[in-house]
């Protein structure tokens, strides 16, 4: 094969994978691992922002995008189920 | 009558069902719908290709700026009202998550082996981040890169056990907070007394401004970024730290 193809099945990959992940994060139910996803999803594209010669925006989706952005909305997660935890036992008790 | 009125919360939860449902079949369509006029927008973009862009404008006046990478260079000075707002925008952020209250309890101290590898990622990150400000005069890198890398730093000293995320007292981390919305606005208006416009640097001065803003830009978006992850006030005091510290979640 030659190289341009071989490029051509690498965008090919990259951007089937990262449709199926951002998919999976939005359809996902459960918050904590649509995050999980959202992040795996961040850093697929900072991946492709590489591959466009974008490398600026790479840096900045792989460190805001995908690690801070991922560790404040974990955190959210976290306190959302444990404000849906101690609800559901206010109902129950 | 027990039976009816059951009956009548059935209809309702259908009712409620029905209409979420509803709600979520609008939702899509008109995201559909967004999809394909952005889809159209960005196909005229790439198809209008042979009128001049403002990529060769800003490289052409690249040696004027001060800075070696055009990015920078957009992002500080031809743009630079642009990012002065943005850090204005993530000062906000900011405010607003303090209006929801105290911070949250943080996480129990660490073991031996997290607290040895923080203090080896720690001190890594905040170098990383001193190369990422400076290397951003000439090559991909910048203020929002160090600073998310510093910001990162701070997340994970909070998750190693310490509440504050290793940010100061309350009074201290406001100066902080503000720092980059301040010397950014202090550069523009002191260039406007010397005489030229508003953030319209002097090509000898520039650099040297450039560089003054974006280690301005860079603390103050790093203790954004690390108050954010706090996730509310800074405890008043020490002995409230105290109190505070002992919470036991994974």
């Amino acid at each position: 094969m030659s190289q341009p193809a071989l490029l051509l099945a690498f965008d090919a990959v990259l951007l089937a994978t990262l449709l199926a992940l951002a998919l999976a994060a939005v359809l996902s139910p459960e918050p904590r691992r649509a995050v999980m996803l959202f992040i795996a999803f961040g850093l697929w594209l900072s991946l492709v922002w590489a591959r466009l010669h974008a490398p600026d925006v790479a840096l900045a989706e792989a460190a805001i995008g995908a690690g801070l952005g991922g560790a404040l909305m974990l955190a959210a997660a976290r306190r959302a189920a444990r404000a849906a935890r101690s609800n559901d036992d206010e109902a129950a008790g | 009558m027990t039976q009816t009125s059951d009956r009548a919360r059935q209809r309702a939860q259908a009712r409620a069902q029905e209409r979420a449902r509803d709600l979520s079949l609008l939702l899509g369509v008109l995201l559909a719908l967004l999809g394909a006029v952005l889809l159209g927008l960005y196909y005229l973009a790439l198809d209008g290709g042979a009128a001049p862009r403002l990529a060769e404008l800003a490289l052409a006046r690249l040696p004027e700026s001060g800075v070696g990478n055009p990015v920078t260079a957009v992002l500080v000075n031809y743009r630079a009202f642009d990012t002065l707002v943005e850090l204005a925008v993530l000062l906000a952020a900011v405010l607003g998550i303090w209006s929801l209250g105290p911070a949250p309890p943080g996480f129990q101290r660490s073991g031996a082996v997290l607290a040895g590898m923080v203090s080896w990622v720690v001190p890594l990150l905040i170098v990383a981040s001193g190369y990422m400000l400076w290397v951003g005069g000439y090559a991909p890198g910048g203020a929002f890169q160090a600073g998310a890398l510093l910001g990162a730093a701070g997340v994970i000293v909070r998750l190693a056990g310490d509440p504050t995320a290793g940010l100061p007292a309350e009074a201290t981390q406001r100066w902080l907070l503000v720092l980059g919305v301040l010397v950014f606005a202090l550069v523009g208006l002191g260039l406007m007394l010397f005489g030229a416009g508003f953030l319209t640097y002097p090509p000898k001065l520039a650099k040297w401004l450039i560089l003054l803003i974006e280690s301005a830009a860079t603390i103050a978006i790093a203790a954004a970024l690390a108050a954010a992850y706090v996730g509310g006030r800074p405890a008043p005091s020490k002995a409230a730290i105290d109190d505070y510290g002992s919470d036991s979640s994974p």
